[in-house]
């Protein structure tokens, strides 16, 4: 019971991350119905920026976490501006395989100028406490606490703000929306600054749970992310939450069964499955074609 | 001159080049030509041409955006580096090889097939989804294989890729895509792209239509998969990974969607500029993605998208000469 409390947190804390991933990929998706494949090395090159912020400058964590958060949104609106924005009106495959390649662009410019993996300075020195046999650090409350006020922030941000209220009319309709008033490139600009801004939450949090940062991880997490995001029902904001922590649940959970690296199969396994059985995930709608 | 290529070859002249290109194949082999640093690069072009043709049939002429290519790739290496290595190595790579490549191809094209069934389901963005979690499983699948060398890869395979062998697998792949696409059958899965409902209304069977694209698209990966582990001697699933499918994307796009011709160029253009590029390490990593970023920002139909150099095209597809009506 103790082993499972703990790899319940663990899998909490895990989720988080992947929460905050997630919910990037899939407020582009919602506004922009594109797969912002760049976002997971978004995510990466966050922690990268961290680890730059942390040597040429030991600021603490709250600091930190909000110059990453900056940085990493300028980032998202640059890609934005320089690489989606011509293609608006373009075949959506032309947007996927752009979004394909900025993603590529990012990790490998990362990769060349960091080839190996890099250590990460603590930010942070966790106390641990201990409630039985259940182990809790002070650094797994902060991750969670910070992730879900996060996502808390935003869900009031897209429900209850004029901001918010604009980006849910852009995702309905985006024709007749700027007719209404709507400056569509500004909120479209802010969705990828807010992506990325939480991404860049992300990079924070993962770097200071996982020190070892390198530039593969878009891919190994941020790809498990954009899994989660899909597993919930891409588009959907409080989807990819779910979809986040169930992933996060699924992954610890196969490690306690099978060798760890049965890992990626499970995972991607059971994205396969749910798109077969449920093809817009656990609360996506079905998008209706219309001839 | 110009006029003369917008016409049909006369009659005989694609065999006669295509008998001599083998020849000249068969010849620098024979007695060593070129030394082994071009025919390493004339092997990879063919199997680049093989990749790009074979993706552009489902991501140009069928519409549809896969990104599993090197999947299907990986399946056919490690299946045909199976049968060389460890089920028929006794054999002589005479006849071996080939049915080892043959082999490579029809695994790749049974999971193809599969593939093809989910497409029914879901297209667009989600059936991009699927292709990618495909080629996640394949990958991590065969790292947890011990049987083919899990993650360390699959060592001593046998170098049996020959030029001859490349070019008559090129030319086989450009035959069967053009004859397909070509055929009354294959104008369906060009109406898969165009607009599948109005196709199936107008009676196509776009299933069938969708099922032989994925088909025949990974039977041939998969065969340019076992050439290329039969080039190289040495497999690992870290190969196969999604920089290997961007790059036949980078293939597909440069050339331009929906073309025979495209499709030679752009992996003739590919190939040539990623040695060109070797120099900067993985520095070539970056420029090659920022070519297809640019390219689908300033030119997105490629060199070629959906335009066609005569000489592929059959020949009935050209209006009748006045004289002989």
């Amino acid at each position: 019971m103790d082993y499972f409390a703990q790899q319940a947190i663990n899998a909490l804390q895990l989720g988080s991350i992947y929460a905050l991933i997630a919910l990037g990929y899939s407020m582009v998706y919602g506004v922009l119905v594109m797969i912002n494949f760049a976002h997971g090395d978004v995510f990466m090159v966050s922690s990268f920026f961290c680890l730059l912020l942390l040597l040429v400058l030991p600021v603490p964590f709250v600091a930190a976490l909000i110059i990453v958060m900056l940085a990493t949104a300028i980032l998202g609106v640059a890609i934005e501006r320089l690489a989606y924005r011509p293609l608006r009106n373009a075949p959506r495959v032309s947007a996927i395989i752009t979004a394909l390649g900025c993603g590529l662009v990012i990790q490998n410019t990362t990769l060349s100028i960091s080839p190996y993996s890099q250590r990460m300075p603590e930010l942070f020195t966790p106390v641990t406490w201990q409630f039985g046999g259940v182990s809790i650090s002070s650094l797994q409350l902060l991750i969670i606490g910070v992730s879900v006020g996060l996502m808390i922030a935003l869900d009031f941000f897209i429900r209850r703000t004029r901001y918010g209220m604009a980006m849910r009319a852009i995702a309905q309709d985006r024709i007749t929306v700027p007719l209404m008033g709507v400056p569509v490139n500004q909120v479209i600009a802010m969705t990828f600054a807010i992506g990325a801004a939480l991404g860049g939450a992300a990079g924070v949090l993962y770097a200071s749970a996982y020190p070892v940062i390198s530039a593969t991880m878009g891919v190994l997490v941020g790809w498990k992310a954009f899994v989660a995001a899909v597993i919930g029902g891409i588009g959907n904001v409080r989807g990819a939450v779910l979809g986040a922590y169930v992933l996060g649940a699924v992954e610890v959970f196969t490690v306690t069964v099978l060798p760890s690296t049965y890992r990626d199969l499970v995972v991607y396994s059971l994205l396969l499955v749910i798109l077969i059985f449920k093809p817009y995930g656990l609360l996506g709608r079905p998008a209706v074609q219309k001839v | 001159m110009t006029r003369w290529f917008r016409q049909p070859p006369p009659r005989g002249v694609l065999l006669a080049f295509l008998v001599a290109g083998l020849a000249a194949c068969f010849v620098i082999e024979q007695f060593g030509l070129v030394d082994d640093y071009v025919r390493f690069v004339l092997i990879t072009l063919g199997i680049n041409i093989i990749l790009c043709v074979s993706l552009n049939l489902v991501n140009g002429w069928m519409g549809e955006f896969s990104v599993g290519h090197a999947g299907f790739m990986a399946l056919g290496a490690y299946l045909s580096a199976c049968v060389s290595v460890k089920w028929l190595a006794w054999g002589d790579p005479l006849w071996m090889f080939p049915l080892a490549v043959i082999g490579g191809g029809l695994m790749a094209g049974a999971v193809g097939f599969l593939l093809g069934l989910l497409s029914f389901k879901t297209r667009g963005d989600y059936l991009a989804i699927i292709t990618l979690a495909f080629l996640m499983i394949v990958k991590s699948g065969l790292e947890n294989i011990p049987y083919v060398g899990g993650p360390r890869g699959f060592l001593g395979i046998g170098n049996h890729t020959t030029l001859l062998w490349t070019a008559v697998w090129t030319v086989l792949t450009l035959w069967a895509i053009r004859n397909l696409v070509y055929s009354r059958f294959g104008r369906g899965i060009v109406a898969v792209r165009e607009d599948e409902i109005a196709a199936n209304a107008m009676g196509v069977d776009t299933r069938k239509a969708k099922l032989a694209a994925f088909v025949v698209s990974s039977f041939f990966g998969g065969v340019a998969g076992a050439l290329f582990a039969h080039q190289l001697q040495f497999i690992n699933p870290g190969v196969f990974d999604i920089v290997k499918s961007t790059e036949i994307l980078v293939m597909v796009y440069l050339g331009g969607i929906g073309s025979l011709a495209g499709s030679i160029l752009g992996a003739t253009a590919f190939t040539f500029l990623s040695q060109v590029l070797q120099p900067l390490g993985t520095w070539r990593m970056v420029i090659l993605p920022l070519i297809l970023v640019l390219l689908m920002i300033f030119r997105p139909r490629g060199i070629m998208g959906m335009r066609e150099f005569p000489w592929f095209v059959p020949r009935r597809e050209f209006p009748a000469k006045e004289g002989k009506k």
